[in-house]
């Protein structure tokens, strides 16, 4: 490894970093994307909304403004090569006070000046219409009829998958600790090897900062804060509870929640917003749970939490400025960040991707290969829970493994967990399978088919039961042989 | 398409007594779907005894008490699909599965008995706070990794919630080495047998803390500790009572549900109170010719109950095929059961003095610990039976008999009213 010269050493597999790393598979260049955790999207891109946003919210002239409603437009035109799950549902910002109501005009605007197609203001009649379950207080909405949702891990293993198929190289369990400058070359030091690479994209997350300020000048020091969202996921009998992704206005009460379906059929409620110290700290905690089930009920009547299947807290990237930090560090020759990446940073993805890629293709002066050489379409990962009973004998046909139901409640059949097993980057622990599979995702939350999924990766790595673990290293699920 | 007289769906405990039973009472054309390699259902990974008391009169094993289930349907000669999972079931009774063997395939059943059983409730159902590290575990999903994968998922052990898995996995890993700090209830009382308490946990001296939870779970990767709170009359952790308990496991065994997506999705009408489907005197649900018994129908203590209870859903699902027209008469007059004053629930939840044998067993939960308080059952606005228990207690199921002649005799009668009187 530390003889290798990369052209391009991408430092974070969260969505930002494998989106620039499948951009830059249409140069002719060498990437290496680093990643301290065993698989990709383990940090901010797993623990989400998981909502495209339309692109109302940010301020005009901003990069926010502009990479969101470009992302927007590719979410769901990449999804047609990348087959991953991106619905779009609509969303619909609810005004809960009359009092409140030119707030929703100010969004309109935003959202015209930004360049979102098909925005209105639609009336309580309309609401109700197209929300039964709507609050009682609501009396208009902004419907953006281009916002939706998306699979934040589908799309993510989707890019990275991809990446590789176009010779994108993988390094897991990789914590970056150094990178420096060493003549023209800049060595990262990673885990035990060290990266040399001609240009570095710091697309470290919440972390970001940390990596940025060990090569950025001392007046130019970034600053990232980890603001905590908790959340609330419920089981799919109630994820048509909504049919929109459904945000509150803000008022002189506050923020609330939103509440929405998913893409894999649930129903999700939250986040909150605290600002925390630790950058692990990704626990929930009894004051944002609450918190939660305070504010649903302010846009939508009787959420049915009871259905509660699991709770989740992620960390977003958040920076004083609140925007987007994308570009060239000054003092730092092709070191890019690609940092600050908040919401709505996942709908940016794409966009930024393009972005940073067409940025370090120029700098480098690398070439797009040649016509044919790049392959933009990644398979998807087979979902039988929208596969007709046809579709599915078929399948079985195929492969028998198609047959054999291992988790009952999201419908997920031996032959699937085979295949993300065996795809690059492989599904090697239990989240990862998770993430690409939707197995252990359901009603029982693994009770069921942990053990079989064990068994299968057993099987298909060679692997000691001892090692199969959730996630990365230290997180076993057994702690020892049994004396049976 | 394939036609059977009856599917049972789920070769459990329920499904292989509800199967024997058609067959017995004449209805041969039978066909089991299960899930699992393997027949017995969640009885191959309870390998304790105390199983088969009431119906054997002999301590058994779990397994051993659904070999003797298994033994019977293949002496029968009983047809069992394995490796099959039931994805749908329709309202005009057809039914689709998936296996490795046979792909996906439907059979038209002229009757269905849903024998799926239950599952255990997640964390997320609990909102406990913390971190999401691995270490925890339903209590049935460490029982299966101990008992039949022969692994151990953890060496110190806290365990959340008196269920009777808990109770019994708290004896287990303590035989296979592990220690169990202390068993946490958020409730005042035990949501199990009050046998499993003595056996599993004062005989092995695992403290039980009554009105207790988790509050905090600590550990990025693997748990590192978990807090145990007292909980106040709002059952809401009472801050200041919290203790640390250094583990790298929590199990859980904090309620079971009724699997009832197959019966949701067949338009079957379910009980808001059981999570299972809404029954009449022959444990028929919504559905005419769809059956249900065992844990699908409701969450049973013993097992025991749940082979009777399943014998008659498979008796009445023969009877609907020899004489279908009879038992879905919609002109019948049906009485429904009120549960009230402290009983939860009843199965069946209606009846027909008509349809019904001489003798009822009507079972149901009590929604709190009672002493000395009288079970009644009043036909109309007469009370029939009048019945002085000591203790009853919510993890413990309760059971009273109707007799056909007194509903025969009280026609005008507009229900049936289980309820609990002090005096």
């Amino acid at each position: 490894m530390t003889q290798e010269l990369y052209d391009v050493a991408v430092i974070g597999a969260g969505v930002s970093g494998c989106a620039v790393a499948r951009e830059l598979a249409r140069y002719d260049a060498r990437v290496c994307v680093i990643e301290k955790e065993e698989d990709v999207c383990s940090g901010t891109s797993k623990a989400n909304s998981a909502i495209v946003h339309a692109g109302f919210d940010a301020q005009p002239g901003s990069l926010m403004a502009k990479l969101n409603v470009e992302g927007n437009r590719l979410m769901y035109e990449w999804a047609k090569e990348l087959n991953y799950g991106v619905i779009p549902v609509g969303s619909l910002v609810v005004c809960v006070s009359e009092e409140s109501r030119a707030g929703l005009d100010v969004l309109l605007e935003r959202g015209r000046a930004n360049g979102v197609p098909d925005l209105r203001i639609i009336e309580r009649d309309e609401l109700v219409a197209m929300e039964p379950n709507i609050s009682d207080e609501a009396v208009a909405a902004l419907y953006a009829p281009t916002g939706g949702i998306v699979d934040c891990f589908g799309l993510t293993i989707a890019l990275a998958e991809n990446a590789t198929a176009n010779g994108v190289e993988f390094l897991f369990e990789a914590p970056v600790s150094d990178v420096r400058l060493e003549g023209d070359v800049w060595e990262v030091t990673a885990g035990d090897a060290v990266v040399r690479a001609r240009a570095v994209v710091n697309a470290a997350g919440v972390y970001a900062d940390q990596i940025h300020n060990l090569v950025a000048t001392p007046d130019d020091r970034l600053t990232i804060v980890a603001r905590k969202g908790e959340y609330y996921l419920l089981d799919n009998t109630v994820g048509d509870y909504v049919r929109h992704t459904v945000f509150m206005l803000p008022t002189a009460m506050g923020k609330g929640v939103l509440v929405s379906p998913t893409v894999h059929g649930n129903l999700i409620v939250g986040p909150t917003a605290t600002d925390v110290d630790d950058k692990e700290a990704t626990d929930t905690t009894a004051e944002g749970l609450a918190e939660v089930v305070a504010k649903c009920s302010l846009t939508v009547k009787d959420v049915p939490l009871r259905e509660s299947i699991t709770n989740f807290a992620g960390l977003r990237a958040h920076q004083q400025a609140h925007d987007f930090v994308i570009g060239e560090v000054e003092g730092a020759p092709r070191f890019f960040d690609c940092a600050a990446i908040e919401s709505p940073g996942l709908t940016s993805a794409p966009a930024i991707g393009q972005m940073l890629a067409r940025q370090i293709g120029e700098r480098l002066g690398l070439s797009e290969k040649p016509e044919g050489e790049f392959d933009p379409t990644r398979p998807g990962v087979v979902n039988l829970v929208i596969a007709s009973f046809d579709e599915w004998a078929e399948l079985c046909r195929r492969d028998p493994a198609y047959g054999n139901v291992v988790c009952r409640c999201c419908r997920v059949s031996e032959a699937q967990i085979v295949d993300v097993i065996r795809r690059n980057p492989a599904a090697t622990s239990l989240d990862a399978i998770k993430r690409r599979t939707g197995a252990m995702m359901g009603r029982c939350q693994g009770g069921f088919c942990t053990p079989k999924i064990m068994e299968i990766l057993e099987r298909e790595l060679g692997m000691d039961p001892r090692d199969i673990a959730k996630n990365a290293k230290g997180s076993e699920l057994l702690v020892d042989e049994g004396r049976a | 398409m394939e036609t059977r007289d009856l599917v049972v769906i789920g070769g459990g405990p329920a499904g292989l007594a509800a199967a024997i039973s058609a067959y017995e009472e004449g209805c041969t054309d039978v066909l089991v779907l299960e899930r699992d390699v393997m027949l017995g259902g969640i009885l191959n990974q309870c390998i304790h005894n105390g199983f088969g008391l009431h119906t054997f009169r002999e301590e058994l094993t779990g397994p051993e008490y659904a070999a003797r289930y298994v033994d019977r349907a293949r002496e029968l000669g009983i047809e069992c699909e394995l490796g099959t999972m039931v994805v749908d079931v329709s309202a005009d009774r057809v039914v689709t599965a998936v296996s490795p063997a046979r792909g996906v395939f439907s059979v038209q059943a002229r009757s269905v008995v849903l024998a799926m059983g239950c599952r255990e409730r997640p964390r997320g159902a609990l909102g406990i706070p913390g971190f999401r590290p691995a270490g925890i575990y339903s209590a049935g999903t460490a029982q299966r990794l101990v008992n039949i994968e022969g692994q151990m998922p953890g060496r110190e052990v806290v365990i959340l919630g008196s269920g009777d898995i808990g109770l019994i996995m708290a004896r287990r890993m303590t035989l296979e080495g592990a220690h169990v700090a202390c068993v946490a209830e958020l409730m005042p009382y035990s949501g199990g047998l009050k046998r499993n308490i003595v056996q599993c946990l004062d005989d092995f001296g695992i403290p039980l803390l009554l009105s207790h939870t988790i509050s905090r779970i600590e550990g990025k990767r693997r748990v590192e500790a978990v807090w145990v709170s007292e909980v106040g009359p709002d059952l809401k952790p009472i801050a200041g009572t919290e203790v640390r308990y250094p583990c790298d496991t929590l199990l859980l065994s904090v309620g079971l549900l009724p699997e009832n997506e197959l019966s949701r999705a067949a338009g079957v009408e379910l009980s808001p109170v059981t999570r299972g489907p809404v029954v009449d005197e022959s444990l028929q649900t919504s559905i005419p010719g769809v059956f249900a018994c065992g844990n699908v129908l409701h969450v049973h203590d013993l097992v025991d109950y749940v082979s009777q209870e399943a014998a008659m859903a498979g008796r009445c699902a023969a009877r609907f095929v020899a004489d279908g027209a009879r038992l879905s008469e919609q002109d019948e007059r049906e009485v429904p059961l009120v549960a009230t004053g402290g009983v939860r629930y009843t199965v069946p939840a209606r009846v027909s003095a008509s349809r019904m044998d001489d003798k009822l067993t009507v079972r149901f939960r009590v929604d709190n610990v009672y002493k000395d308080r009288y079970v009644s059952v009043y036909v109309g606005d007469e009370r029939l039976l009048h019945k002085k228990k000591r203790v009853m207690a919510p993890g413990e199921m309760e059971e009273v008999v109707l007799k056909r002649a007194d509903l025969v005799a009280r026609p005008d009668a507009e229900r049936i009213v289980v309820t609990l009187e002090e005096v």
